[in-house]
């Protein structure tokens, strides 16, 4: 069960688009930490929407700072609250994907080899939405996207995603995972585990996004089951080192399935989807799914 | 208004921004079919809906997932 506070730790009144998947997740993992929270969010739809200067939807502290700096700062964060005693609190350091795949990965990357006390949470909705939808390195293969447009010379994004929980896996931190907004108590008891777990935290959250990917917003958690169901999304945790697939699907989907209901998907040929189709049967036989 | 670091004092401050204004279709809930499942309050990326399942038009934008999720068809998407 996902328990109900009385009172969201992220308060309403964001800008997020209606059926925004960010604003969800968020809201899970911040009630899911509680109040004694310290909050850090890269540059990306969740720091834009969240805080439109001179109002904040944040009820626990929260600090933005640029694009490429989260993992930086919450390690900062992290060492100052340490040196005064103040080991109770957590750490909280969210990213888009642009924001940790791309122009977030080093100083994330050097966060986690420090073996700071943190938690960070990627909300991974595929592209760039925040300023118009451009590729990211986790635009999965085949998707339009503004910088990776369909038409006679393209046929949209032309490499499969950065599998970047493997790539923190890889660092040899304590605690990796994936997540969707579409099984909240999965996420939820991931998110409690990180923070009960002493040194860094990674969870990858895949959420849908109704403007980027091109679907009715009443949808958002639907296209997010679909990506587990159809395997394109694998939901698993790495605790030291000791890896766990936490959702099995009873029957996996096709993945024209989740493709087809997508726009960014729409133009894909059956070529094209046969592809994407024999990449996510390898990866699910690679994960044991 | 303006501070040193742009620091904002109001934490939730966000509620003065009332995003109920942005809705075309409005959920209604018949709290008769209601099962208690919580979805609605689980999946609301406004946080419109409280734990007695009453709804915030204040903040509600109409997307309608709360309608999408509820397994008992209890909420019903209409026009504004």
């Amino acid at each position: 069960m996902v328990d109900i506070p009385d009172k969201d730790l992220l308060a309403p009144g964001h800008r997020g688009c209606a059926g925004c998947g960010a604003s969800i997740g968020v809201k899970l993992a911040l009630n899911a930490l509680g109040e004694n929270t310290v909050a850090i969010s890269a540059t990306g739809c969740l720091e834009v929407m969240t805080t439109p200067y001179p109002e904040s939807a944040w009820e626990v502290p929260f600090i933005h700072v640029a694009f490429e700096n989260s993992g930086a700062v919450a390690s900062g964060v992290e060492a100052a609250l340490r040196i005064q005693g103040k080991d109770d609190v957590n750490v909280v350091a969210f990213g888009g994907d642009g924001g940790t795949v791309d122009i977030g990965l080093q100083s994330l990357s050097g966060a986690m080899e420090r073996g700071h006390n943190m938690l960070y949470i990627c909300y991974d909705n595929e592209a760039y939405m925040n300023t118009g939808i451009q590729r990211s390195g986790a635009t999965p293969f085949g998707a339009t996207t503004t910088t990776s447009p369909q038409g006679s010379a393209s046929f949209g994004e032309d490499k499969p995603k950065k599998d970047m929980p493997m790539i923190m896996a890889a660092h040899g931190i304590p605690y990796v995972a994936t997540a969707s907004i579409a099984y909240p108590e999965d996420f939820v008891n991931k998110v409690k585990k990180a923070a009960s777990i002493e040194g860094p935290a990674y969870i990858h959250l895949q959420q849908p996004c109704t403007t980027g990917w091109g679907y009715p917003s009443e949808k958002t958690i639907e296209m997010g089951r679909l990506a587990v169901e159809t395997g394109s999304w694998i939901l698993y945790e790495i605790e030291n080192g000791e890896f766990s697939i936490t959702f099995t699907p009873e029957e996996r989907k096709p993945v024209k399935e989740y493709l087809s209901q997508q726009k960014r998907f729409r133009h894909l040929q059956d070529e094209q989807i046969e592809k994407i189709q024999k990449y996510v049967d390898a990866q699910c036989s690679e994960l044991g799914l | 208004m303006v501070s040193i670091g742009c620091v904002i004092k109001n934490p939730g401050n966000s509620r003065n921004n009332k995003t109920g204004s942005w809705r075309t279709f409005k959920p209604i809930l018949d709290k008769e079919k209601c099962i208690d499942c919580d979805n609605c309050i689980i999946f609301c990326p406004d946080g419109s809906v409280n734990k007695q399942h009453d709804i915030d038009y204040d903040f509600c934008k109409g997307c309608g997932i709360c309608a999408n999720e509820c397994p008992s068809d209890a909420i019903e998407m209409v026009k504004e």
